[in-house]
Order: structure tokens, then C-alpha cells, then sequence
């Protein structure tokens, strides 16, 4: 059974397309990269999975409906004054969509946050207030928080901004371990396709309201990514690395670059 | 008279009830109160109480449900209004200043006891009788079970609303609800506190548990006690001098708030 499946998919804001003819379908245990500038429909694609944005046209089905999916948000700091430790917000994962005080059945509970924690190492500091850490470790609360549910789809939405190498591998890695033992798809958006290279089944590039899906080798060359920009663009590889030159991308890089400045 | 005989009366016995019955719905709600940045919003409510019991005075119709109409009123309308939350706190002014001037001119046009009039703003709970009572009793049970069903998903929607959503977790009508509730339990603490001092039971005793906690359970269980410490405590200290309720109700408040900042940067520090 596919995890993920979106057919004749199109989506607009007015007379604005951000994908149209979209035919995806993502296997069990799966890690597709989803990539594309600034505003190209990335989490808006995120949204119409998780039913909180309705397709202009086409149909899409979710294995297990959003009950099931693991969704990781474009991160945003959380607040540092903020009542909240680690292990709370991973217990959200769990059971926070439920009505009443949740009472019952704590000890099992508790088993279950112990070990989503334990999981990702972040045992240390799960009783820390939840603003004060770093964000790295912010992101692997994240991520406990996503797995604790036993989701059968993980939507991550830039998983790795703002954290150095050393922990960009350790949160992808997290993720990876948890799509090979439990056959979970993976929907992995990201600006920077390097760090999850070796993960990487299929991706899928959204550049102004085009669209291509395929392995990294048929995405990633020079002739696809210049039909796409619809500007010449140079790929080249250098040891295992993808680097991108070209008018379009390279202005996308420095944009993303100044609004993560800004940000 | 001594402390222990004025314990003896039958209104300080009610108004000792009425204030812990409200210390403890309010020290329930204020954690979610600071968490959801709402304190503006409570303050505008509550002038809107005000609006509510000084035409209920008006038309000789009880205070106190003058109060709830206006603060349920005022919730529903603030969480209608404000779908977007950069531009809640410049619709609650506009809106508070509204009721504020209404109330005004309500009270101006109201012929009785001047005493009615003050209380509206700064309290007046050795004023409470016993069907204030019942009244303050039962929707004080009521909120306390709306809120125990909602818990969980407010709890969410408050922290991590995006994910919430993603759970399909209803954020928005959760808002509304929540915005009702806190309405209720305004309109009650204006009897006790007045319009002026509600945030000193709603908003300082969470703020001040927010502090020196970060486990959400401890920070609701340590927000009653403060609450019910200070509103307790602020009458019991007002008896023998005969002072203002409402002033050592906020003196006490601030002073458990002002100990709370210290332990927590001292804390911090370490
Ligand atoms: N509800 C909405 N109504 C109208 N336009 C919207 C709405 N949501 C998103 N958009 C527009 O759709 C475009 C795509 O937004 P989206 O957030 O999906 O981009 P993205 O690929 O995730 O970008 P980024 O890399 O900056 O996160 C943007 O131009 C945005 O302004
Ligand atoms: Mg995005």
C-alpha cells in the first residue's frame, strides 16, 4: 500500500499556480527530498497532506489520515519564556489532540515519552525549560515529538535550518533509523540537499509552478534543473556533494540566505 | 471586635468562600492566560464586566449578571474579531475604551447608592449574599468542567499551535471557548476584586508560578495556591484594619509575584 498519494494534483492561491498535474506516489519506508525557492509551494504541499489545505483540483490520500503523519513545522524558535519542558512537548505527540485531562493510563504513557526521548538522546535536558535550549536540541525534541506517535508518514519541513553540520546529521540520521525499522515514508523539505544526499530515494523539485520527480541523478543535472529555472543552470559533482551554478538558483541561494539573516 | 469575631459573620464567612472559590478558577486559568498572551485581553474584558453590571444597575436588574453578559459579550467578540493575533491587542483597546466610556455614562445616569457605583471598579465582595453565592458556586463549576474536557487540545493549541493544527486539533473554535471561560471567570472576579484589579487574581499569581517552574502541572498547582493566598489572605489582612479588599488582594499578589521573579533569576543564575 503507497503511504502517500496525490493524483492530477493542482494547487492555486487566485490565479497563482504553485503545482499543477501533480502524480506522486510515495512507498512505505520511502525518504523523498522536496526541493525549490523560496514561495514555491514546499509547505503548502505539506499542508494539503496533512488536510488543512484543500487541493484546487486532483486528489490526495494519506495512509491512516493525520492522526498518523509525524510533522515536523518550519521551525520557529519557541518562546523562551515559555512553561514547557522537552518532555511535554514530546507527550503532545502522543495524546494532545485527545479531549479531557488524560488522567488514565500515565505510567504506560510516561514508558512511551521516556523512550521517544531516549531515542533521539535527548534524556539530558528533557526537563530543561524548553526555550533555553539550543536549537539543535530544540530540533530533536522535535523530532521524539513527531515519533512518539508511531506515525506511518513524516513530514518534515526544514528539519536542518539553522543547525550546524554535526547536528543537521544527527537529526537526519534520526530520521533515516526511523524509516528503515519501521517503514515510515519520509517527506523531507530542505534547502540544502547535500546533508541528506545518501538518504535521499527521490526527489522531487518544485521551481514557479513546475515541477520534477525522479532520483537524484534525473532531477540533479544540468539539463533538467535549466528546464526548470528555465535559465541555464550548471550541476556539478564533486566527490558525493551536488553544487548547483546558475542565474536562477544562485539568485534563490543568496535570497534564502538573506531571509534566514533576517530571520 | 477582634479577627475572630469578625470571622464570626455571616458576610466575611461568605465573602472568605467566594474568594476561594475564585482564587481557585483563576489560579486554573492563568497559566493558560500568560501562555496565550492574553492578559490585555482579560484587562478589556473585564472593563467590559464593568460596562454589563453598571447597566444592570441602571435597568435594577442584578450586578452580577450584568457582568457576565457584558464579559461574555466582550469574549466572543474579541475571539470573532481577532483572527489574526498581531492585531488583537489594537482591537481590545478600541473596544475598551468604548465600554469603558458606556459604563461611564451608565453609572452617571444611575440615581442610587454611590457605593454600587464604586464597587464596579474596585470590588466590593463583603457585598456578596448568599444567591451571589450559589451563582459565583455554580458557573465556577462549570468553567472548571469545560476546561477539564478541553485540556489536553488547549494545552496543545496554547504551545505548539502549528503541530496542533496538524493533529486537527479545532485552534480556533478551542480559542473562542476558551475566550468564554475566561469571560465567566472575569465577570465573577469583578465582584470580588472589581474591573480595575481582576488581573491581579487572573494574571499575577500564573505569572509569578511561570516563573519558578517549567513543568506545566507544577505551574497550575503553584498559580491556586498563590491565587488562593492572596484573595484569602488579602481579606483576611483587610478585616481587623478595615482597609479595601481589593488593595491587599493586589499588595499580597505582587509581593508572592516580586519573590517569584527573585527566586527565579537567582535560579537562572545558578
Ligand atoms: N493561504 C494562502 N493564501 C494565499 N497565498 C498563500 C497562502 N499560503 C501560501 N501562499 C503563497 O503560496 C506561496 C507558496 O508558499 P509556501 O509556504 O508553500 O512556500 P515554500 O515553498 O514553503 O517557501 P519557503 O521556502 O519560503 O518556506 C507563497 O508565495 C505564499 O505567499
Ligand atoms: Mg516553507
Amino acid at each position: 500500500m503507497t503511504a502517500i498519494s496525490l493524483r492530477g494534483a493542482r494547487l492555486s492561491y487566485g490565479d497563482r499556480v504553485l503545482w499543477d498535474g501533480l502524480d506522486l506516489d510515495v512507498e512505505p519506508g520511502e525518504f523523498l527530498a522536496v526541493l525549490g525557492p523560496n514561495g514555491s509551494g514546499k509547505t503548502s504541499l505539506m499542508r494539503v497532506l496533512l488536510g488543512l489545505q484543500p487541493l484546487s483540483s486532483g486528489t490526495v490520500t494519506v495512509a491512516g489520515g493525520n492522526q498518523a503523519v509525524g510533522y515536523i513545522p518550519q521551525q520557529r524558535a519557541l518562546d523562551q519564556s515559555m512553561t514547557l519542558r522537552g518532555r511535554d512537548l514530546v507527550g503532545l505527540g502522543l495524546d494532545g489532540a485527545r479531549w479531557g485531562l488524560g488522567l488514565r493510563h500515565r505510567r504506560e504513557r510516561r514508558i512511551r515519552v521516556d523512550a521517544a526521548i531516549e531515542s533521539v538522546g535527548a534524556t539530558r535536558y528533557a526537563d530543561e525549560p524548553i526555550g533555553l535550549l539550543s536549537g539543535g536540541e530544540q530540533q530533536r525534541l522535535r523530532v521524539a515529538q513527531a515519533l512518539v506517535g508511531d506515525p506511518t508518514v513524516m513530514l518534515c519541513d526544514e528539519p536542518l535550518l539553522s543547525l550546524d553540520l554535526a547536528n543537521q546529521r544527527v537529526v537526519s540520521e534520526l530520521i533515516d533509523k526511523r524509516r528503515r525499522e519501521a517503514g515510515t515514508a519520509v517527506l523531507f523539505v530542505t534547502h540544502e540537499l547535500n546533508p541528506v544526499l545518501p538518504l535521499v530515494d527521490r526527489v522531487l523539485y518544485l521551481v514557479g509552478g513546475r515541477f520534477r520527480v525522479g532520483t537524484p541523478d534525473e532531477v540533479m543535472n544540468s539539463r533538467t534543473l535549466s528546464e526548470l529555472y528555465r535559465t541555464p543552470v550548471e550541476v556539478v559533482r564533486v566527490r558525493d556533494q551536488i553544487l548547483v551554478v546558475g542565474a536562477g538558483a544562485c539568485e534563490e541561494q543568496t535570497h534564502h540566505l538573506a531571509s534566514e539573516a533576517a530571520s | 471586635m477582634t479577627i475572630f469575631d469578625l470571622l464570626e459573620l455571616d458576610f466575611v464567612q461568605t465573602a472568605l468562600i467566594a474568594a476561594a472559590v475564585l482564587g481557585l478558577v483563576a489560579g486554573v486559568l492563568g497559566p493558560f492566560i500568560v501562555t496565550r498572551k492574553m492578559a490585555f485581553a482579560v484587562h478589556g474584558t473585564s472593563e467590559l464586566a464593568f460596562t454589563g453590571g453598571a447597566a444592570a444597575l441602571l435597568l435594577g436588574i442584578g450586578v452580577g449578571y450584568g457582568a457576565l453578559a457584558g464579559s461574555i459579550f466582550a469574549a466572543v467578540l474579541l475571539g470573532v474579531l481577532s483572527r489574526r493575533e498581531s492585531d488583537r491587542d489594537s482591537v481590545i483597546g478600541a473596544i475598551l475604551a468604548f465600554g469603558l466610556g458606556m459604563g461611564i455614562l451608565m453609572l452617571a445616569l444611575y440615581k442610587g447608592r454611590a457605593a454600587n457605583k464604586f464597587g464596579l471598579l474596585t470590588g466590593q465582595i463583603v457585598g456578596v449574599d448568599s444567591t451571589d453565592l450559589t451563582l459565583l458556586v455554580v458557573s465556577s463549576v462549570a468553567v472548571l468542567a469545560v476546561l477539564a474536557f478541553i485540556y489536553r487540545p488547549l494545552f496543545f493549541a496554547s504551545v505548539d499551535p502549528d503541530v496542533a493544527v496538524s493533529r486537527g486539533v479545532p485552534v480556533r473554535g478551542l480559542s473562542i471557548v476558551f475566550a468564554v471561560l475566561v469571560g465567566v471567570a472575569t465577570a465573577l472576579s469583578v465582584q470580588v476584586v472589581g474591573a480595575l484589579l481582576v488581573l491581579a487574581l487572573m494574571i499575577t499569581p500564573a505569572a509569578a508560578a511561570m516563573r519558578v517552574t517549567a513543568s506545566p502541572l507544577r505551574a497550575t498547582v503553584l498559580s491556586v495556591v498563590f491565587a488562593e493566598v492572596a484573595a484569602v489572605g488579602g481579606i483576611l489582612l483587610s478585616l481587623q484594619p478595615g482597609l479595601p479588599v481589593s488593595a491587599l488582594v493586589t499588595a499580597v499578589s505582587f509581593v508572592i509575584y516580586l519573590v517569584c521573579r527573585g527566586v527565579g533569576a537567582v535560579r537562572r543564575a545558578a
